[in-house]
């Protein structure tokens, strides 16, 4: 297994996130895509410390765990997000929440 | 004498014209109308020996500057001299003689004080029209009696002859005042000035014009023109024709305006503008008109059988005579005519009016005779105008046509006009001799008896018959050498002829109808021609009236041809508006330029709108696309 089997993986992840958030309607589902995008960024980080000149220095490992922090805030400020978009639209549809165009 | 005075003797009968309009009453509009006269004929008679005094080349004028055109000061004024002061005293006092004769003789028409206001308006231009210093304002007055002569010949306009007459004394005369006007214009034109007399100021009549018109001298152009506005008023030939008709109107009407004094203001003209005459060497043409027309005019007068009607013709005649008058022997010879045939004809039209009235209404000498036994004083004045008008020796008739032929004598090339004026007395002697023959002789052959007339008529006829018998040896030596005038002696042979004819034309008259069955239609003299006026007026239907009927058709073609154009033009204006309007405004500017603009921007507005849907994933999609573009650029551009 060579690093471009491993960054071949996270484009296809991260294409599938991306395709995810594009299409998808559900807000949740789209959040779970932002989470696949953020762990095919978290696996680019492992593979390149992985198959770097010095990987005794825990540069990648740092920065995906910091990333997964992150993310779990993230999530927990997205879930809010959406339980207040529901309670206000009454529906998660992204489709419906078009209230940034002038009406 | 001031010149407000003067202005007095017009403005008064003015006034008298502009109150009297408003009246019902006929009494009280005869009664200013008489006083406002009298005011006139008082100031004029004061006036009269100032002018009196002035010699033959002397004039008082009196001028007020009118009207002021750059460099141009138009001068409205009076002159006062002898011609001036005895027109002046002959038209005031026949002019009040007639309105008090009016008096009695409009009595029973209901419109008497129109009657009066009409005659005021009349002497307030005759009098004007004989004081004007200006040939402008003696034009605007010689319309003003032009518009009155109308309005008095068609005064009873029920009569269809009356209005018919009054239409063509207006019509008639206006061509010989176009005449006038034209000459009037050329004389401002080439003077610079239309004042008579500016005391040796360069005035019209006084600066010697040198000037030429076309080609022509301008004295003779400018002469030759007043003289036909003259000609159209004093009903010389050609233009003779409306006079008879003008009989239509009320008789003193007849006597007043178509026989003492309108009808003189050719005459009038001719005699205060004669040094133009003389400048321009016209007098010729002035004399030989003026024998024609008298000639013409005494042979129609032998065919006719309206009392009134040969007076009119017998007046055309006289104006001839003034003519000839005017023409040989200067103003004085001219106007001495003009003053004795005021009064003998003014007698001769009220006696006729007297006798018409007096045979009810009837003015077919057929159907009179025997006047003379029931109308004695009328017949009296009568005979007296007649001898008058026939120049019995001694009468004032007598004198003038006697100066009339002296001067005709006195030069060699009216020799022929003297024979003719010769000729014309003769005729006049017999005509004048049918006429008293068919009214005063025999019985009366109407229906009715003739009466004799009311008091106020036969006073006038007396004191006219007093002047025209004395008045001629009374003053004719004065007028004479007061007016200018061509020194002609007296040959013998001028003397006899004037007195044989006279004579020989009562006798002739009195041989052709002694005896003879009168009112019949046996007349020797009452010939087809003669009793058809010589055909004038069916001449002038003819000739001018067809060529004005040709006219008519032409100019109405003409019109047509305008219409058409004009529509034609219309419609291509229309056409050009629209393609302006369809194809330029509303497709090019609005559709075009302004909507297409418009759905342009709203179409891109539109477009840009639609990027703005609000749609999350939609921007996210954009940016994705971006991103991928920028990736690939990147790449490819390695």
């Amino acid at each position: 297994m060579t690093l471009e089997h491993c960054l071949i993986l996270s484009a296809v992840l991260f294409c599938i996130g991306l395709f995810g958030v594009l299409t998808r309607r559900n807000a949740i589902v789209v959040l779970f895509s932002i989470e696949i995008m953020l762990n095919a960024a978290n696996l680019n980080f492992i593979a390149f410390w992985r198959y770097s000149e010095n990987p005794t220095l825990l540069h990648g490992p740092l920065f995906a765990l910091f990333a997964i922090a992150v993310a779990a805030a993230e999530v927990a400020v997205g879930l809010a997000l959406v339980i207040a978009v529901y309670r206000h639209f009454k529906t998660v549809d992204l489709e419906k929440l078009d209230t940034l165009k002038e009406e | 004498m001031t010149t407000k005075l003067l202005a007095l003797i017009p403005l008064l009968p003015l006034v008298a014209a502009a109150v009297t309009s408003g009246f019902q009453c006929g009494r009280r509009a005869a009664a200013v109308a008489i006083a406002a006269l009298l005011g006139s004929c008082i100031i004029a008679l004061a006036a009269f020996p100032l002018a009196w005094a002035q010699g033959p080349q002397e004039h008082l004028t009196f001028d007020i500057p009118w009207l002021t055109v750059g460099e141009t000061t138009i001068n409205f004024g009076f002159v006062l001299d002898p011609l001036t002061g005895v027109m002046l005293a002959m038209v005031t006092f026949i002019g009040l003689l007639i309105f008090i004769y009016s008096i009695s003789y409009m009595k029973n028409d209901s419109r008497m004080a129109r009657f009066f206001c009409y005659l005021s308006l009349f002497a307030a231009g005759m009098l004007g029209l004989i004081l004007a210093n200006s040939l402008l304002l003696l034009f605007m007055c010689w319309e003003i009696v032009g518009l009155a002569s109308y309005l008095l010949i068609s005064f009873w306009f029920h009569k269809p002859a009356a209005a018919a007459a009054g239409k063509k004394a207006f019509i008639v005369t206006r061509i010989g005042d176009l005449g006038l006007f034209i000459g009037l214009l050329l004389a401002f034109k080439t003077t610079g000035t239309l004042s008579f007399y500016d005391e040796g100021q360069g005035g019209l009549l006084e600066a010697p014009m040198g000037a030429t018109v076309l080609g022509f001298n301008a004295a003779a152009v400018i002469s030759l023109l007043l003289f036909f506005g003259a000609v159209g008023k004093s009903g010389q030939l050609p233009l003779h024709v409306w006079l008879p008709d003008a009989m239509e109107g009320p008789t003193p009407v007849s006597a007043l305006i178509h026989a003492a004094t309108m009808v003189a203001a050719g005459v009038f003209l001719v005699a205060r503008t004669h040094p133009l005459f003389e400048l321009g060497n016209t007098l010729p043409v002035v004399a030989w008109t003026g024998a024609f027309t008298a000639l013409v005019a005494a042979l129609i007068a032998l065919g006719q059988y309206d009392l009134k009607r040969i007076l009119a013709y017998s007046t055309i005649s006289q104006l001839g005579l003034m003519m000839v008058g005017l023409g040989v022997g200067g103003v004085a010879v001219g106007m001495f005519h003009l003053l004795m045939h005021a009064f003998f004809k003014a007698l001769l039209f009220l006696g006729a009016g007297s006798i018409i009235h007096g045979c009810h209404e009837e003015q077919d000498i057929r159907k009179m005779g025997g006047v003379w036994n029931s109308m004695r004083i009328t017949s009296v004045a009568y005979l007296c105008g007649t001898a008058a008008l026939v120049a019995f020796p001694f009468t004032s008739g007598f004198f003038s046509k006697d100066e009339i032929l002296a001067g005709a004598w006195a030069n060699e090339w009216s020799k022929p006009i003297f024979w003719i004026a010769a000729a014309v007395s003769l005729l006049t002697a017999v005509y004048m001799t049918r006429q008293c023959l068919y009214v005063f002789a025999g019985t009366h052959r109407g229906e009715q008896e003739p009466h004799e007339s009311h008091k106020v008529m036969t006073v006038p006829l007396v004191l006219l018959a007093v002047f025209s018998l004395g008045l001629g040896v009374l003053v004719h030596e004065q007028v004479l050498n007061n007016l200018p005038r061509v020194a002609a002696t007296h040959k013998t042979i001028v003397v006899v002829v004037s007195v044989a004819v006279a004579l020989g034309g009562i006798m002739l008259g009195w041989l052709v109808y002694r005896g003879r069955k009168l009112g019949a239609d046996s007349d020797p003299l009452a010939i087809a021609p003669l009793r058809e006026k010589l055909w004038f007026d069916e001449l002038y239907a003819a000739t001018i009236g067809r060529a004005w009927v040709v006219l008519t058709i032409i100019w109405e073609q003409l019109n047509e041809l305008m219409l058409f154009l004009r529509d034609l033009v219309v419609a291509m204006a229309r056409w050009v508006s629209n393609l302006f309007a369809e194809t330029g405004d509303r497709k090019l500017i609005d559709s075009l330029a302004f909507d297409g603009m418009c759905d342009t921007l709203r179409g891109v507005g539109r477009l840009a709108a639609r990027t703005q849907h609000g749609f999350l994933p939609g921007y996210l999609r954009v940016i994705a696309f971006g991103a991928v573009a920028l990736g690939l650029l990147v790449y490819l551009m390695k």
